[in-house]
């Protein structure tokens, strides 16, 4: 059987699914960012920006950016009525000190127990920036990854043992994928679902890691 | 009379010195102190260590000061962005050090010099490069590693509005870095864009009360404040 990858959008559109009304999220930069843009607008979501923002909001109309009002990746924002601001201490508390329900991070690997790397790639040409992301990969109540299944060259990104360098030691909650969704579990890595058409076994054969069929 | 509002760059910046360590408030643009940092640009300070989220975006501000060579080491969490070329031809020419922390490593430190902290235990980079060599305890089943305090000779941040017993207020997203920065340094300098009488704050919305404050400086709103 033939089966089709999800999309970035489909992949955003999965992840929010598993976020509840209620829950105070922090959306990394890059992929995870999208993700905003399909929580329901009836369901009540806190999203938390790491330079101090809580209930922040979709992006201006062009023309009304306010440059004092900006995301993690620096691109202007809004902030919903009974957002608030708060300064960078404060911030990382609510990372640091558990009271995120739910981070969800781009990723280079993932290891079968729950390791992160998502922040270097330690070649030796590359400049290293971690932000804020080992504070968001151990604060936050579950982490939550979205990644490309493989990489360009057609590796798994789902590995044994991380060989980047780590984010954080046994982080990773869940991980969304364009084939498959899979919970990280003390036994190691269980599909919760995979794309339509995709056969069982080659999830398992492009993954190159064992995962607990439920 | 107390009046900490000064009238001229050099008088805010009095206390900087060649080798100083500075930190500088803002979150890529927003609350990035531009004009004090051109006014250090201005008084030739050099060989500083700055202490920031990030290391300079576009030509003008922190990326102006590393430019004009003044600085020896940066202490940021994220260096590297689209606009962060100034930095990187610096890094890569091997004429900048760079230490890099965790952004609530970089928050928490600088949090406890304010706060007369020793140091404190932290899960955030536990079991990667970025503990590495640092002590590390189990505490109630959990990995910690011990980080220290981040002082400075100097803090430079960008407040709104400002009085002269040196209360400030901050704008939005703007304040990030700010209130902790302010409390972490032996001399603080506010760049804020209104001045007002004593009692024109309202005390229940002071953010950075004047005890953390040297000096307060005017200066006027640029047309390209937020340019990121």
């Amino acid at each position: 059987m033939s089966y089709v990858r999800r999309t970035r959008d489909q992949m955003a559109a999965r992840v929010a699914v598993d976020i509840p009304e209620g829950a105070y999220v922090n959306l990394g930069i890059g992929l995870p960012t999208l993700v905003a843009n399909h929580l329901p607008r009836e369901r009540e979501i806190f999203l938390h920006s790491e330079n101090g923002i809580l209930g922040m909001g979709p992006a201006p109309l062009q023309g009304f950016e306010d440059w004092d009002l900006i995301n993690a990746g620096k691109q202007p924002v809004t902030l919903l009525a009974g957002g608030a601001f708060f300064h960078h201490a404060d911030s990382f508390g609510m990372m640091r000190g558990g009271h995120l329900d739910i981070c969800v991070l781009g990723a280079f690997q993932v290891a079968v127990n729950g390791d992160l790397a998502n922040w270097h790639t330690g070649g030796a040409d590359a400049i290293p920036a971690v932000g804020g992301a080992m504070d968001l990969a151990v604060g936050a109540k579950r982490t939550f990854v979205m990644m490309e299944h493989l990489t360009k060259g057609g590796a798994s990104k789902l590995v044994e043992r991380c060989t980047y360098p780590l984010t954080g030691i046994g982080c990773v909650s869940r991980i969304y994928t364009d084939l498959a969704t899979l919970e990280v579990t003390p036994a190691g890595l269980s599909a919760v679902d995979w794309v339509e058409g995709l056969e069982f076994d080659e999830l398992l054969r492009l993954s190159g890691v064992p995962i607990v069929r439920p | 009379m107390i009046n900490k509002i000064v009238n001229s760059m050099a008088d805010a910046l009095a206390d900087v010195r060649d080798g100083s360590v500075v930190m500088l408030g803002g979150f890529g643009g927003a609350g990035m102190p531009n004009e004090l940092i051109d006014g250090l640009i201005a008084l030739g300070a050099k060989d500083l260590t700055l202490v920031a989220n990030n290391a300079g975006n576009g030509e003008t501000g922190m990326a102006a000061l590393l430019k004009a060579g003044r600085v020896r080491k940066i202490i940021c969490s994220f260096p590297r962005q689209a606009d962060s070329h100034v930095f990187d031809g610096l890094y890569r020419a091997g004429k900048l050090e760079l230490e890099l922390v965790p952004q609530g490593n970089l928050a928490e430190r600088i949090r406890a010099a304010g706060a007369g902290i020793g140091a404190f235990f932290t899960p955030t980079g536990y079991g990667t490069e970025l503990g590495t060599g640092k002590e590390t305890r189990e505490i109630g089943g959990r990995m910690y590693v011990l980080e220290h305090p981040l002082h400075a000779e100097l803090a430079l941040v960008k407040a709104e509005r400002g009085d002269r017993w040196g209360n400030l207020t901050y704008r939005k997203a703007a304040r990030n870095f700010g209130p902790v920065m302010a409390t972490a340094a032996r001399c603080t300098v506010a760049q804020v864009y209104e001045t007002v009488e004593l009692g024109g704050l309202d005390p229940e919305t002071i953010v950075t009360p004047g005890i953390f404050v040297k000096r307060v400086v005017l200066v006027e709103r640029g047309a390209a404040a937020g340019a990121a």
